[in-house]
């Protein structure tokens, strides 16, 4: 059991899970998952950052001044974010489009610099890697849930392609309008918290 | 200024950054639990924009964007910056943090402990980036737009964070399944005030 608590891959998935858990990168979580593809592509691209902002900060831990860590944190995560974003614009500019600002908000996502401060700065950089990755792909579970629910509901469609079928539509059904508002993201991830939280008791507060 | 009085109200109530952008959510559900604290952080945050969005303002429209260097010299004319602007924008918004961090050490060192580690989180407040992003994206015509933009949007978050705060102060005497105890409820009132703040959209003045 410790192994399993201890791996840094894996505890994030689940026990660690940077936004259920930890409450760390709720921002952009919501604002771009009323459809599946974008909330697709920004947990790629947040664990992407994730990972090798952890390995750049973890090789040059012990050279950092204290002081001004979180400085050169910062200009660590937005030079890889510049690149993310300029490699959006040029392979999949429509994604890029619907993510608008919040490619550039990963800089500020606080997954970053939580995971900086908290292990990358005390870790070597292969662990930090592996953290990285699971933490990014935590995170990337969370929104594709909330994506997938989000475009089934409010949409009828996943990943721009129709699911529910013509007839029941001419039987009376209805998109759920409210499903694409800002409000529900915020219900859908408490429902999450809730399930996970009633699976795992220990995450429970007083 | 009618357009000013408007975009105004409008960055309060109808592009609220919390309710409509999710703006600065980690600080928001974190610093919440009572109302002087969440005060306290709210005035600091809108500070924060109204000092930031402008200097970033100057930047985008004197350096980066396409054409804008042609003051320097004309040759400059067809240079576009703009990649940079994720770099110059954190840098500027972690100098600013740092110096109000310094200010508020010492006139007010009660503010200070209460903010803890929250103060220098501001720097990766996504409120504040979300800020100079969005400047960046609508293209503001004068730097008093931009100013105006930052105050209201401040202020938006002001009244998001201290209603949230009062409303959390009196659930601490409610009876919650435990499961949803803490973020899950918490959550679900942020939910509920977005859903009461939609009610704003189409509001012109």
């Amino acid at each position: 059991m410790a192994e399993i608590k201890n791996n840094p891959l894996l505890t994030p998935l689940n026990l660690n899970n940077p936004i259920t858990v930890q409450v760390l990168g709720i921002c952009s979580a919501l604002a771009v998952t009323s459809k599946l593809q974008p909330a697709l592509v920004m947990g790629l691209s947040v664990t992407v950052i994730v990972a090798f902002a952890n390995v750049i900060i973890s090789l040059i831990r012990d050279t950092i001044p204290n002081r001004i860590r979180i400085i050169v944190q910062l200009v660590v995560v937005a030079t890889l974010v510049t690149i993310v974003s300029e490699v959006l614009k040029a392979y999949a500019y429509d994604v890029s489009l619907q993510l608008s600002v919040y490619v550039g908000l990963i800089i500020t996502n606080c997954i970053l610099m939580g995971r900086l401060e908290a292990f990358a700065m005390s870790n070597g950089p292969w662990a930090s890697f592996l953290d990285g990755i699971g933490n990014g792909l935590g995170y990337a579970g969370i929104l594709v849930a909330v994506g997938f629910v989000r475009e089934l509901f409010g949409s009828g469609a996943l990943f721009g392609f129709k699911i529910i079928p013509q007839s029941l539509y001419d039987a009376g059904y209805m998109n759920n309008g409210l499903m694409i508002m800002p409000p529900m993201a915020l219900l859908l991830l408490a429902c999450i918290v809730w399930y996970h939280r009633s699976k795992e008791k220990s995450l429970q507060e007083n | 200024m009618e357009s000013l009085l408007s975009l105004f109200v409008k960055s309060i109530f109808i592009d609220n950054m919390v309710f409509a952008y999710f703006l600065g959510m980690c600080s928001y559900l974190a610093v919440s639990k009572n109302v002087k604290t969440a005060l306290g952080l709210g005035v600091a945050v809108t500070f924060v924009l109204v000092v930031t969005l402008p200097i970033n303002y100057l930047l985008e429209t004197l350096v980066l964007r396409e054409g804008a260097l042609k003051w320097v010299s004309p040759e400059l004319a067809s240079l576009d910056l703009s990649f940079l602007s994720f770099i110059l924008f954190i840098a500027v918004i972690a100098a600013i943090v740092q110096l109000v961090e310094m200010i508020v050490e010492k006139f007010s060192p009660s503010l200070y402990s209460a903010l803890g580690i929250f103060l220098p989180l501001i720097a990766v407040n996504c409120a504040i980036m979300g800020g100079s992003l969005f400047m960046q994206q609508r293209n503001f015509t004068g730097i008093s737009e931009a100013t105006v933009y930052a105050f209201g949007s401040g202020i938006g978050w002001l009244l998001a964070i201290v209603g949230l705060a009062a409303i959390r102060e009196k659930m601490a005497y409610c009876k919650v399944p435990d499961a949803l105890r803490g973020l899950g409820i918490t959550l679900i009132t942020v939910s509920l005030m977005a859903m009461a703040f939609m009610c704003f959209s189409g509001l012109k003045i």
